[in-house]
């Protein structure tokens, strides 16, 4: 096993992008991520795309072969691979391209992830949404994704008293963030006020309480450690990466409140980091709703279960505070296009610790962690990263 | 059309009758019915027994949907809610017969026979099991 | 026919309920005189998600929850409507399922507008008489719809009833059961239309009456019996007036035919209408009470029964499903606007 490094990283805008394709989206990460790393494309030994649902989404499978070939390596015949995890599709993309350096195959392995999801109707993106929870015996009697999560926010606040109000501010928090990210779908902050008056979409989650629907891409260029210096003197280490699964349904998981993924990804990390939760810095976390961040931080071991709420309300998860959570503006303000996330991520870790976050910088910034979800928590995948 | 009338076919006895199925080693109930017990696995290969659920539970969790899929905008507001059955497995599906506003964590509930949802106007009708307030006959 | 009869039965009607006061001012009608008129003060409204197949399985169910009977032994199910769910595809295997009756099984729907319930008794009769079967399910179910302002909009409702009929344990029975039918179009609704049509006045006098008053003659004839040897009377009700006139044109009492007159506060359920005034009366009868039931379908025939309950109801266990009584009473009003909704009445493409 040997270590694996991020020497470049590239981000499309995200938003409701009707100018740019799928194809047009994905280059241009790749591009930019490339271009960053100072690589030459016959230096890529392969290609991990994470994309959920590109064949509902645009009608458009075999997304690996695709990807390489808009890229203008066709004639490299790079291995390519499409990852498919629902919303995790893209940090699973970042483990598989991770996986295949740290065990000697790979040396330069790009890995993107995309998705663009507004050219279908938006009833249309929810039901494609929805194919991530359990076909057969949850989403055929009615239920949504925002009534999955809904369901997860009912119990949590049965059991630990979490209140709408520190749901909202989950949202305020990370519109705030969001505003200080060029990149992001949502630059405008929103008040607690608005988050409460929201319309409601589940009980108890409202409009602000919901990621939106988004196009996007991200790209990152991982190397084999040993050989990172000799692209950029800004190498950012992955010095933990774990993974999870779970029961597909959320009514067969062992606690509707805890996502045991996350805690299984997070502790396959963290081991192998010989880090714990204290030593984390901030991380980008996924609020696909704003409970799924409460759920995240009390699952990734930042606070005791129960406690995420009382978290949010003391500011810990600001950007001054304690532990930044989600700095870029999180799935909320950013934006989530699906398959991109998860590589989203790992870019705005990789600016963070090189420096280069601008508005957005945390202060000695060292060690950061992503955690990116598919489903109602069926999949999770957890990296942790380090300057070097 | 939207559905697969096989699929559906399929799972015709779980969802109008609540067929689950027991392991023959541990005893333990299960709903829709596996192939093997997580539990027990290889040990339950081969032994897994048709079982009858009675249809009847307790609320878990739940949420009322404002904003439906497709199919179900008709319908909106409704309640869904995660339900523990009496011999243990969980279910998702709606609540019925009550206000919306009365429906709770720990609420008793039985199932009744129900349209769940059809393909438009001219695809076929899919029914299955929704949950009423256990006192409502 | 002697033992052949009613093993076990049950109903189901829908929450749900819209006042004729609402209907009147939707149309700008005066609510007094509609409810005097047609002697309807209310009625059942199916939700979005109940059917003809959801209300006949729930009856079904309830029919097996008050008796022992393994659905196994069930040898046929008909189910009477004039809104099936689907013009091809039968209720009736929705329902053998939802039961466990299948897979050996003789299964039709029938279609006689609101006596095809009562037909499906009569084809199980002789069934069961033939030894053909050891039992069958006869169910009339309906969500009948009506054309918006029109005069039927008032009565039109939901609701259905099921008898598992049989020759063991029966708890009524069917002494004798006869037919009157002609070719008489008073009320009729073509392959493809949404809403019935009817011939106003015409489907009185040489409809209704003609064929029960007929039809309930020739029962009488045919037992030698006279009105007051019957403790309940059973006629369709197609509003609260016109049983009230057919029964006393024909010298019963409105002692008789108050039990199974559900009409006033259920509307006109079609093909469950006589069959849940039966459930009705069954919910209260003793043994040895006797029961004179005269149903009419449009197009037009009445089927008309002459039962005896037996000291077996006694051992039926009513408790396991819920009374007509009970039924009639849980109930939530809704308003025209939502009543428009769920009867489908707003095309939403």
């Amino acid at each position: 096993m040997r270590d694996v490094a991020v020497i470049g990283i590239g981000l499309t805008k995200f938003g409701e992008l009707w100018d740019k394709s799928f194809r047009q989206l994905i280059t241009e990460a790749g591009a930019k991520a490339i271009l960053d790393s100072g690589i030459s494309g016959e230096e890529i030994d392969a290609m991990y795309i994470g994309s959920m649902s590109s064949g509902r989404f645009v009608g458009q499978e075999h997304i690996g072969a695709l990807v390489a070939d808009a890229s203008g390596f066709s004639h490299l015949h790079i291995p390519s691979t499409r990852v498919e995890g629902a919303c995790a599709s893209g940090g699973l993309a970042v483990r598989q391209g991770y996986l295949s350096i740290a065990s000697g195959i790979n040396d330069i392995v790009v890995v993107g992830g995309i998705e663009k999801m507004n050219d279908v109707s938006g009833t249309s993106a929810t039901g494609t949404l929805a194919t991530a929870a359990d076909q057969e015996w949850e989403s055929f009697f009615g239920v949504t994704f925002p009534g999955l999560y809904a369901m997860i926010a009912q119990r949590h606040m049965h059991e630990y008293g979490t209140t709408k109000e520190q749901l909202a501010q989950v949202a305020v928090k990370n519109h705030k963030n969001g505003a200080l990210n060029p990149n992001a779908q949502y630059r405008r902050e929103i008040t607690l006020e608005q988050a409460l008056k929201a319309t409601m979409v589940a009980e108890p989650l409202g409009l602000l309480d919901c990621s939106p629907v988004t196009d996007g891409a991200a790209s990152i260029v991982l190397c084999a450690a040993e050989k990172a210096k000799k692209y950029t003197d800004k190498p950012i280490k992955i010095i933990g990466s774990g993974q999870g699964s779970d029961t597909l349904a959320l009514h067969s998981r062992r606690d509707i409140c805890t996502l045991d993924a996350t805690v299984h990804a997070a502790k396959m990390a963290y081991k192998q980091a010989k880090v714990t939760p204290k030593d984390i810095d901030f991380a980008e976390v996924h609020d696909c709703f704003t409970i799924a961040e409460i759920c995240a931080i009390e699952d990734l071991g930042f606070v005791k279960k129960g406690e995420g709420g009382k978290a949010i309300e003391n500011n810990i998860t600001t950007l001054d505070g304690q532990i930044p959570v989600n700095t870029s503006g999180g799935l909320k303000a950013k934006g989530h296009p699906v398959g991109a996330t998860g590589v989203a991520q790992i870019v705005e870790i990789v600016e963070q610790l090189r420096g280069e976050a601008d508005k957005r910088q945390v202060k000695d910034a060292r060690i950061g962690l992503a955690h990116n979800v598919g489903g109602s928590g069926a999949t999770a995948v957890v990296h942790i990263l380090e300057g070097m | 059309m939207r559905n697969s009338v096989a699929r559906f076919w399929r799972e015709i006895p779980q969802r109008y009758n609540f067929l689950g199925n027991k392991c023959g080693s541990c005893g333990r109930v299960y709903f829709p019915p596996r192939e093997t017990c997580p539990i027990c696995r290889r040990k339950s290969l081969g032994k897994m027994e048709k079982y009858k659920l009675s249809g009847k539970g307790e609320i878990l969790t739940y949420t009322i949907i404002h904003v439906g899929p497709e199919g179900f905008e008709e319908q909106t507001p409704y309640p869904i809610a995660v339900i523990k059955l009496d011999e243990g497995p969980c279910i998702t599906a709606q609540i019925v017969d009550c206000d919306i506003k009365n429906v709770k964590i720990g609420m008793k509930v039985q199932s009744t026979f129900r349209k769940i949802q059809q393909d438009g106007r001219i695809g076929a009708i899919y029914y299955g099991y929704k949950f009423k307030p256990a006192e409502v006959r | 026919m002697r033992n052949i009869g009613i093993v076990s039965y049950g109903a189901h009607i829908p929450r749900f309920r819209i006042k004729t006061e609402d209907i009147a001012n939707a149309w700008g009608k005066d609510p007094k005189t509609i409810e005097n008129g047609l002697g309807i003060i209310e009625k059942t409204v199916p939700s979005i998600d109940q059917d003809v197949a959801t209300i006949s399985v729930e009856a079904a169910r309830a029919a097996l929850a008050r008796c022992n009977i393994n659905p196994q032994d069930i040898g046929a199910i008909y189910v009477g409507s004039e809104s099936h769910p689907y013009a091809v595809k039968p209720t009736g295997t929705i329902v053998g399922e939802a039961i466990g009756a299948t897979p050996i099984l003789k299964v039709a729907d029938y279609e006689f507008a609101c006596k095809a319930g009562t037909a499906a008794m009569q084809t199980c009769v002789a069934m069961v008489k033939a030894e053909m079967i050891k039992y069958g399910v006869a169910i009339g179910a309906d969500t009948s719809q009506a054309a918006p302002g029109d005069a039927l909009e008032y009565a039109a409702s939901a609701g259905g009833a099921a008898f598992i009929i049989g020759k063991e344990n029966v708890i009524a029975m069917i002494n004798e059961t006869c037919s009157y039918t002609t070719d008489t179009p008073d009320f009729w609704r073509r392959e493809g239309s949404k809403y019935p049509a009817h011939g106003g006045r015409f489907t009185g006098e040489p409809a209704y009456f003609k064929h029960i008053i007929s039809n309930a003659k020739n029962l009488m004839e045919l037992v030698s019996t006279k009105p007051e040897d019957y403790n309940y009377a059973i006629f369709h009700q197609p509003n609260g007036k016109f049983p009230l006139k057919v029964s006393k044109m024909l010298g019963f009492t409105y002692e008789q035919v108050k039990q199974g007159l559900l009409c006033p506060y259920v509307g006109n359920t079609y093909s469950g209408a006589t069959m849940i005034g039966l459930a009705s009366v069954l919910d209260v009868a003793k043994p040895g009470d006797r029961i004179f039931l005269t149903s009419y379908g449009s197009g037009a025939g009445s089927d008309a029964f002459d039962i005896t309950v037996t000291n077996e109801i006694k051992k039926l266990k009513k408790e396991n499903a819920p009374l007509m009584s009970d039924m009639i009473k849980n109930k939530e009003y809704i308003d025209y606007a939502t009543y428009a909704k769920y009867r489908d009445l707003l095309l939403l493409e």
